[in-house]
């Protein structure tokens, strides 16, 4: 109990240090930005009213001290109000965020679920089979996957299997043109097929890191004592791989996914841009684009806030499986 | 029942001197003695070279239009040329001047907050860890590619910051944390050593024993988190210059991929303005990994490549255990 409190704590500072940075990084910027931003849009159409919402938005006003400013903007956003979109005017940025959100959170979810299944039971059947071909092969081929671009594998994909072989839909993430969203085959069935291609391209550049680790943990493993004792015993072959040593060798997979949740979810964020996805990615993408601060600093909070969330899941997780952890023994 | 943990296992990287010292002298061997540090070292030296001897290898400049439209390659132009008539050939390999550049100078910067944090947080321990340590870890939790566009997009906002400098310096910002942890632990085992009591018993300076006694003894790990680094500041910058956060009129990989994508070179088959660029940081990347797998193997015995199989364990188990 006492560490799960320490470690939401821990998370609870992550927090605000990610809230903080929102607040300070605008205003540590050389020259005023509201200024540089709003000298940049006159070549578009700017309304009076954007203009207020953008002093506002950057709340840079010299005659309010700054720990005012900060507290405003603390209690702004514990009221969910992260600002208006420029962009996208007059959106709130929560209302695009809301929409965004499940996009990626099912985008990124599939693909962890299925990289982490596929990925450790390549590394542990290649670890058992140490020395085989493929123990050599697979290891630098996953390697040279995962140095690629997620973006340029993205592009990839799209060009051979979307424009070359036409197979799936390479555009956006149902088909908006015949299909209403809700809970119908239909839509249902539209979403998976849009999401089949960017899922692809997020399990093969993560892969690696899970049969690598899963790999030379299980090797390690495989000279325990307690495995030689089960192959003894005359166990089968696959309860000795199953029961034995993967059962232990699978604890710093889940150690390690709070490194994997990272990459999965930078990866995401620029396949989704390339397959018009519409998640926060794509939202983070347009707002780039169009120099929507709220929005892109929106996108990272909601984004540094699912992080967080799903990192403290997997310590829940992983103290429930390691009685060290539990106990705060180490 | 012991668990062993090779994530957390120490490297020593004296014994990796020690072994390579054995055999002949000098860096050379070192590179030579394992094969995957050997063709990962090739590979980087390979665009390096590239990079260096870029005017002698084509005639064109980069940025020049030289022919009108996207011509698909041919013997004038090997790779091709983009939808603005420039060389791509002469694109790619100016460019990695600058995609190597910026990863090289962040990951050097990174390296430097790596082993200040790290050494530091260990070696005084107490509240200076405590603090240090907070704000590592705070680091490595947050999303770093996200926190990178925020930084990048806001610098940005004056068109005059919209260059490679900018972007190193926030690539350098935001990819530290994971080596100064790295780092970290292994200082906290390396300062019980005895030649550790032995330097404060002579009374050395703390900044001595840190950076004389203490980080010659850490050298094959702040290399393999530099080598880390790099990867993640090259794969980085290409991201950022793909989301048009770089100087977009400059030939560079991510350049490249941003005009690709931008002028849907995709949707019309126009393979050859984005296949190059990717390929060459995914060829440059993997290159730099096997580098690290190669430290990796001399540094950890137990991932050394053995000879089939399981059997040859089994009877050289048989032996120890009766």
């Amino acid at each position: 109990m006492r560490f799960l409190l320490r470690r939401a704590g821990f998370y609870l500072v992550a927090l605000w240090a990610a809230v903080t940075f929102n607040f300070i990084i605008p205003r540590l910027m050389p020259g005023d930005p509201a200024e540089a931003y709003i000298a940049r849009l006159q070549t578009q159409q700017v309304t009076r009213a954007q203009i207020d919402a953008i002093r506002a938005e950057f709340g840079v006003n010299p005659n309010v001290p700054v720990w005012k400013q900060y507290f405003a903007y603390l209690n702004g956003l514990l009221h969910g109000n992260l600002g208006i979109s420029t962009s996208q005017f007059p959106s709130q940025v929560i209302d695009i965020l809301r929409e965004s959100l499940p996009w990626t959170i099912g985008l990124v979810g599939a693909a962890l679920i299925l990289s982490f299944f596929i990925g450790t039971l390549v590394g542990m059947l290649i670890a058992w089979k140490r020395g085989s071909w493929y123990d050599t092969a697979v290891p630098p081929i996953l390697t040279f996957f995962s140095a690629v671009p997620y973006f340029w594998m993205a592009l990839g994909l799209v060009y051979l299997f979307g424009v070359n072989l036409n197979w799936f839909p390479t555009d956006s993430g149902y088909d908006v043109f015949s299909v209403t969203p809700g809970w119908s085959i239909d839509f249902i069935s539209s979403v998976v097929q849009h999401a089949i291609l960017p899922v692809t391209t997020l399990v093969i550049g993560s892969l690696a890191g899970w049969v690598l680790t899963m790999r030379n943990m299980m090797i390690t493993t495989l000279s325990e004592d307690y495995v030689l004792m089960a192959q003894a015993k005359g166990l089968p072959e696959r309860r000795v791989m199953f029961n034995y040593a993967a059962r232990n060798a699978i604890l710093p997979s889940i150690t390690s996914f709070s490194i994997s949740l990272g990459l999965i979810v930078s990866g995401s964020l620029l396949t989704e841009i390339v397959f018009n996805y519409p998640g926060i990615g794509f939202a983070l993408y347009k707002g780039v684009q169009g120099n929507d601060y709220a929005l892109v600093e929106g996108c990272f909070l909601v984004i540094a806030l699912a992080v967080l969330i799903a990192n403290f899941l997997s310590e829940l997780i992983y103290a429930f499986l390691d009685p060290r952890v539990r106990q705060g023994r180490n | 029942m012991q668990v062993t943990n090779l994530a957390n296992q120490q490297i020593d990287s004296s014994t990796i001197l020690d072994r390579v010292r054995g055999r002949r002298s000098g860096i050379l061997s070192a590179i030579t003695s394992n094969p995957k540090i050997a063709a990962g070292v090739g590979v980087v030296a390979f665009f390096v070279l590239i990079a260096l001897a870029a005017p002698l290898l084509t005639p064109y400049d980069p940025n020049a239009s030289i022919v009108t439209g996207s011509l698909p390659p041919s013997s004038a132009h090997i790779l091709g040329t983009t939808g603005l008539g420039q060389d791509m050939f002469a694109q790619i390999v100016y460019g990695a001047r600058i995609s190597l550049l910026v990863g090289f100078s962040a990951a050097i910067g990174s390296t430097v907050l790596q082993v200040f944090f790290g050494l530091s947080s260990a070696y005084f321990g107490g509240i200076v860890d405590d603090v240090l340590s907070l704000i590592i870890n705070v680091f490595l939790v947050l999303p770093g590619l996200p926190l990178t566009i925020v930084l990048a997009s806001l610098a940005s906002a004056n068109a005059a910051n919209k260059n490679e400098f900018v972007i190193a310096l926030v690539l350098l910002f935001t990819s530290w944390s994971y080596g100064a942890r790295v780092l970290r632990a292994q200082t906290l085992s390396l300062k019980e050593r005895e030649f550790v009591t032995a330097a404060r018993a002579s009374g050395e300076s703390s900044l001595r024993i840190i950076f004389a006694e203490i980080l010659p003894n850490e050298v094959a790990l702040v290399a393999s988190t530099f080598i880390g680094t790099f990867v993640y500041a090259i794969g980085a910058e290409v991201a950022l210059e793909f989301l048009g956060l770089g100087d977009t009129s400059r030939a560079s990989w991510g350049v490249i991929l941003y005009w690709a994508q931008n002028n849907g070179a995709l949707i019309v088959g126009k393979w050859w303005q984005f296949v190059p660029a990717g390929l060459c940081v995914a060829v440059l990347c993997a290159g730099l990994t096997f580098i690290n797998f190669g430290i990796d193997q001399l540094a950890n015995p137990r991932l050394r490549a053995e000879r089939p199989q399981r059997r040859r364990l089994l009877s050289e188990k048989k032996k120890i255990v009766p």
